[in-house]
């Protein structure tokens, strides 16, 4: 065996973690798909490990090993689970997933401070879920948008050349089209006022902002075949240049 | 390896079947061995365009079904050296074509062939989709008005969504503007649209113009393709277009009106 075959070295993956406070396996999980639903992207296959710091003496392995099973139907992949160092359980080793250590940080002081939030919900991801609306991916298009095609974009929605005519452009947040936008463009389609439009040349068919439209006809009388950007201003749609 | 070129429009009627029967012409005079492959099953016209519809024995159904050979069905061009025509059958209907059959037929066909020149039918249905699905390059006839133009950016649309190459994720179909049917003195007039506002919305590179002529019916009722006419101008403007194809720099010809001189006017002509 050479040198080169392999090379053994540290690496950070960032993960969930499934905070269990009381371990109802069938409220965990319908807490999961709620949250899930809300943003199935994020959670699809993402590293999770379930902290049992709060109430590993509840557990036993016939119900972790259904909470396991469960996580997984709905597409986390649980890679491990942690407790407390001095209430290690004794089917530790049965379990079909290792036992990784506490985070250094949090050592003994949140065992203790894990009860006091814990009136009622089982399962805390809030921290998570607060991150993903700022990492929703920005959604970039090289080519043309030809006429018949329809481009949606779960966040933001850069084209770097044209939209056609009889083409349609939607996005939960902006839209840019640094091209002529001779087709639809419908920001913030999930009710998201705050979404603008920005175009080098508007010759739109029709532009919205969370549903509030209007129609090249108008358009025309504000800006036409110029760069111009459009926005609601108190539920009225503002075409500005730009 | 040969090129599959496809002559696509969505449009009908703006010159596929006459533009296919020119290049795959031009290409063959080149010293090409080429076929044309009629796509429009049910509505053959390749045939006719190239004078050859009384030699049709066997088509393209036919060797896709297995009924006949290739080397039975492709008819050799009695004009020009190296060309082939490989008619569409008459009694059937799109559906004949079958994803693996024209897949088989084209592959067998690779192997002869420097490049295979498929006429699209019109539309963006099962024919079209068939035509353009193989292609590695596109030539997309266009005439100068606005549906046309609207139908051909549907039709590089679904060039860059349905065909093989972008189903492989390989790189994208060569896209090529074939402007055809222009006059200049109705352009200048407001009636059509000029080069650059087709060159604009469509945004594709322009392979060439071909010029509104009477050669071009002449020549189809005759049964000719028009790059044949080498005193026309649609003839000469198809072989300035085969050596963009290849890759030859060509001034722009017959986009500007030309003005009749003194003795033109004088014998009317």
């Amino acid at each position: 065996m050479s040198d080169n075959d392999f090379r053994l070295k540290g690496s950070v993956v960032t993960t969930v973690l499934l905070e269990v406070r009381v371990p109802n396996v069938d409220q965990i999980e319908l807490g999961l798909k709620e949250k899930i639903s809300q943003v199935p992207q994020f959670f699809d296959q993402v590293p999770l490990i379930i902290d049992l710091n709060a109430c590993i003496n509840e557990v036993t392995l016939e119900s972790m090993q259904v909470l396991i099973d469960r996580c997984r139907q709905l597409g986390l992949a649980v890679i491990g689970w942690r407790c407390a160092e001095d209430d290690i359980p004794s089917w530790r080793f049965d379990c079909p997933l290792p036992l990784l250590p506490n985070a250094k940080s949090r050592s003994i002081s949140s065992k203790s401070e894990a009860p006091t939030p814990a009136k009622d919900p089982d399962v805390v991801i809030r921290t998570v879920v607060e991150e993903i609306e700022v990492s929703q991916p920005t959604k970039i298009i090289t080519k043309p948008v030809r006429s018949g095609q329809q481009i949606y974009a779960s966040g933001d929605l850069v084209v770097m050349s044209q939209v056609s005519a009889g083409a349609e452009v939607l996005a939960e947040g902006n839209i840019h089209v640094y091209g002529a936008l001779r087709g639809r463009a419908l920001a913030g389609v999930k009710g998201n006022a705050e979404a603008r439009v920005f175009c080098k040349s508007l010759e739109a068919e029709l532009v919205a902002i969370a549903g509030n439209f209007m129609l090249s006809d108008a358009l025309q009388k504000i800006i036409w075949k110029d760069a111009a950007q459009v926005l609601l201003v108190d539920d009225t749609l503002e075409i500005a240049p730009l | 390896m040969a090129k599959i070129i496809v002559v696509t429009s969505g449009k009908g009627g703006v010159g596929k079947t006459t533009s296919s029967a020119a290049i795959g012409t031009g290409l063959a005079l080149k010293g090409f061995k080429t076929a044309i492959i009629d796509f429009d099953v049910g509505l053959r016209n390749l045939d006719l365009i190239m004078g050859c519809e009384r030699r049709v024995v066997y088509d393209f159904v036919n060797v896709i079904n297995g009924e006949a050979s290739l080397t039975q069905a492709l008819i050799k061009d009695k004009r020009t050296k190296g060309l082939y025509i490989l008619p569409a059958s008459q009694t059937r209907d799109k559906d004949a074509l079958t994803h693996e059959g024209v897949e088989k037929v084209l592959e067998e066909m690779s192997k002869d062939f420097d490049y295979i020149v498929c006429d699209s039918p019109a539309g963006i249905e099962r024919g079209a989709q068939m035509a353009l699905y193989f292609a590695d390059v596109a030539i997309v006839a266009t005439n100068p008005e606005v549906s046309s133009v609207r139908d051909s950016d549907r039709i590089l649309g679904i060039l860059q969504s349905k065909s093989r190459r972008a189903e492989r994720g390989e790189s994208p179909i060569e896209e090529h503007l074939l402007l055809t049917r222009y006059n200049p003195a109705r352009v200048s007039e407001g009636e059509m649209l000029s080069v650059a506002d087709v060159e604009e919305i469509l945004a594709i590179p322009l392979l060439g113009v071909i010029p509104e002529s009477e050669s071009v019916l002449k020549a189809s009722n005759q049964g000719t393709p028009v790059i044949l006419d080498t005193d026309a101008a649609a003839g000469q403007a198809y072989a300035d277009a085969v050596e963009r194809l290849l890759g030859e720099e060509r001034p722009l010809r017959f986009t500007d009106i030309q003005k009749k001189g003194f003795f033109k006017r004088l014998l009317g002509g």
